[in-house]
């Protein structure tokens, strides 16, 4: 008793504590709700879907859909599935969180450790194209991704992401470099560590949780990103989404809803990969010990 | 021309220079202490030494060689930081050999060095430990490790004990000063901590305000400050200060204050070059050792003065008691011996050690050199 009565400062009553968890698991329900209804009716017959109830389990279960998702879907005017554009979405995406990422770590330790003359205002300015609107870029970034070559390939879409990520990513090393003690460059300048040791041995090792962070925001960005893809790619340079919308807005013949909720998931699985697999490393302090403790 | 020479060293940040015109010349194996309140300019001057910070004008030499531009890594010395600065991704052993890594050292000789230092500062059983599973005082002696293993031409601490508890502080004092004792390479230190200055140093750059105050061996600070500042920041508790005029009495010079009765009392000084003075009005300044109970006095003075004066505090402190008086409306502290039988507010009989008593002009708070 007495060690109950110790914690009531900090710990619940009983009846609270179920009020939460009843909450929190209705809520919980309501949001795992969609992905549900995708789930089931992407292994249902289509005939299951459009005779009868979207809840109900299904009565002959089939994994044809995701098959024909996957690859013999049509989409535009191939019978492809979505393979192709899956591989040009990994193709895209996976350099361009790299690059983007990689850039701004380092703008991150130039800016906070490396200062010069001016460099509150550059980084002012980078924080400023966090806020400009998708739409605004369009046109102009059009011109010169034709002047440069890029139009409608793949490189050029992970150039637009790179830059366009570029603000944030710079924005999240720097305010995480900033806290970052200064004494551990000097003593690796003593110890004569230079420009970019200094970088890959001492900070780079240390930017696990920021590293994180900015993958997770830029790769989840990129991927789920509609408007660039569909304005900047040529007929084989789409990433998924824009494939994804053009199997769903196929006006040909009935739609097919159980190849479209099993191609709707398809299109999520990388992002939701990318969460589970990196949220792991989240919460490490990897700082421990650095400084006086 | 020294070991290590800091000729006419200033330093700016935009508009505001924060050191102004530094001179010191270092010569090789002495313990150069720098000290000074926070803020005043120590950790420039020693960054400086370093590479890290850059010179705005003047010139600093090590061995006779412009520093100048040279690059930290460039200059053989080895730094000491106030966080340890340790690299927490890597092992106590990685973090002792990183700098020689870096110098391209091979492997073999590495390990050598490592175990060689890591042996004499007893840290050989947390080699493969990461600095957060180390304790304060283990990480201070891994980050000495670390600056130790390169053989550098000279060693710069940056209050490298003020994380430690205090029972541990003066342990690595102790072991900081038989380091220098075996190893008798150049040491610049920075501290604010006039204790560590004194029992650490072979000499003293006394520092405030951007300014040194005074360089000088441990006694000669101690003994003859060059002015207020540096009398009454060195030494603990500080040296009492007090206005007093200097007046002829049978042909001496005495320092004439004013007790708590209001009555004016004759001290006679030891120095006859004081009847300069005669008439004016000078800072009188007398630390609390040299004021004691009769028997307390020192005997190889010459110049033992007596004054019966109110106590107005006690504070007895094991060793000493310390004991507050008012001279010339100031509190004056005396260090009595512990036993000493003292009412506050009763009458004493002080016993003043003029032999120690300097004087500073009002004026210009320097000291005056009779
Ligand atoms: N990067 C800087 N920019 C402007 N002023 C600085 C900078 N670094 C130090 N200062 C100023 O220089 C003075 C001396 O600082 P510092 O050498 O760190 O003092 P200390 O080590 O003696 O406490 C302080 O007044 C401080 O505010
Ligand atoms: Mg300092």
């Amino acid at each position: 008793m007495s060690a109950v009565s110790q914690g009531t400062a900090v710990s619940t009553g009983r009846f609270t504590r179920v009020l939460i968890h009843v909450t929190l698991l209705v809520f919980a329900l309501f949001y795992l709700l969609p992905l549900v209804v995708m789930l089931i009716n992407s292994v249902k017959p289509l005939g299951e879907i459009t005779g009868g109830n979207m809840m109900a389990l299904p009565k002959v279960w089939t994994i044809q859909p995701w098959l024909e998702a996957w690859s013999t879907a049509q989409i535009g005017v191939q019978p492809t599935g979505l393979r192709p554009y899956f591989i040009n979405s990994i193709e895209m995406v996976v350099p361009a969180v790299a690059i983007s990422t990689l850039m701004g770590a380092l703008n991150g330790y130039v800016l906070t450790k490396w200062r010069f003359r001016g460099d509150t205002v550059l980084f002012g300015l980078m924080l400023f194209s966090c806020f400009i609107p998708f739409q605004i870029v369009l046109i102009p970034m059009a011109r010169l991704l034709g002047l440069m070559g890029l139009a409608g390939t793949v490189p050029g879409l992970i150039f637009v992401h790179v830059v366009y990520g570029l603000g944030f990513t710079t924005l999240y090393f720097r305010n995480y470099y900033a806290a970052f003690p200064t004494e551990l460059v000097r003593a690796a300048q003593i110890d004569g560590a230079g420009f970019f040791r200094i970088f890959t041995r001492i900070l780079l090792p240390l930017s696990g949780p920021i590293i994180v962070v900015t993958v997770i925001w830029q790769f989840t960005n990129i991927w789920n990103d509609f408007l660039f893809g569909s304005s900047f790619s040529g007929q084989a340079s789409q990433p998924m989404t824009v494939a994804l919308n053009n199997l769903v807005q196929s006006s040909t013949g009935v739609k097919a809803y159980n190849v479209h909720f099993a191609g709707a998931i398809l299109a999520a699985l990388p992002t939701l990969f990318v969460y589970i697999v990196s949220g792991r490393f989240f919460v490490r302090g990897l700082m421990a010990g650095s400084v006086k403790g | 021309m020294g070991f290590l020479d800091i000729a006419n060293v200033t330093k700016s940040y935009g508009a505001v220079e924060v050191l102004h015109r530094v001179d010191i010349s270092v010569a090789e194996g002495e313990f150069l202490v720098l000290v000074g309140p926070s803020g005043c300019g120590k950790s420039t001057l020693l960054n400086m030494i370093a590479g890290l910070e850059g010179i705005t004008s003047g010139e600093i030499a090590i061995k006779g060689r412009a520093m100048n531009g040279v690059h930290p890594s460039r200059r053989n010395i080895a730094m000491v930081f106030q966080s340890y600065a340790l690299y927490p991704n890597m092992t106590v052993a990685q973090n002792i050999t990183f700098g020689l890594e870096m110098h391209g050292v091979p492997k073999a000789e590495r390990e050598a060095a490592m175990t060689r230092v890591a042996a004499m500062l007893q840290i050989d059983k947390l080699l493969d430990r990461k600095p957060g599973q180390l304790s304060g005082g283990q990480r201070q002696r891994v980050a000495m490790g670390r600056a130790l293993v390169r053989n550098p031409d000279v060693f710069l601490f940056d209050e490298p004990l003020s994380n430690l508890d205090a029972k541990l502080r003066v342990d690595m004092r102790t072991e900081i000063k038989k380091l220098h004792q075996s190893l008798r390479t150049t040491i610049v230190y920075v501290t604010h901590d006039q204790i560590e200055a004194m029992t650490l140093s072979t000499r003293i750059a006394v520092m405030n305000k951007g300014y040194v105050q005074q360089l000088g061996t441990p006694k000669e600070i101690y003994d003859t400050p060059a002015n207020v500042f540096v009398a009454t920041f060195m030494g603990s508790p500080a040296m009492n200060i007090l206005p007093a005029r200097v007046v002829m009495q049978d042909g001496a010079p005495h320092a004439a204050v004013i007790d708590a009765a209001g009555q004016t009392r004759h001290l006679r000084f030891s120095q006859p070059g004081m009847a300069d003075w005669a008439g004016r009005e000078i800072l009188l300044g007398i630390r609390p050792e040299a004021i004691t109970d009769p028997e307390g006095a020192d005997r190889k003075s010459g110049n033992i003065q007596h004054l019966s004066n109110t106590v107005v505090v006690t504070e007895p402190a094991g060793a000493d008691t310390f004991v507050t008086m008012t001279l010339s409306g100031r509190d004056v502290v005396g260090r009595m011996r512990a036993d000493v039988a003292i009412t506050p507010g009763q009458s004493f009989g002080f016993a003043i050690n003029m032999d120690k008593a300097v004087a500073f002009d009002p004026a210009t708070e320097a000291r005056i050199a009779p």
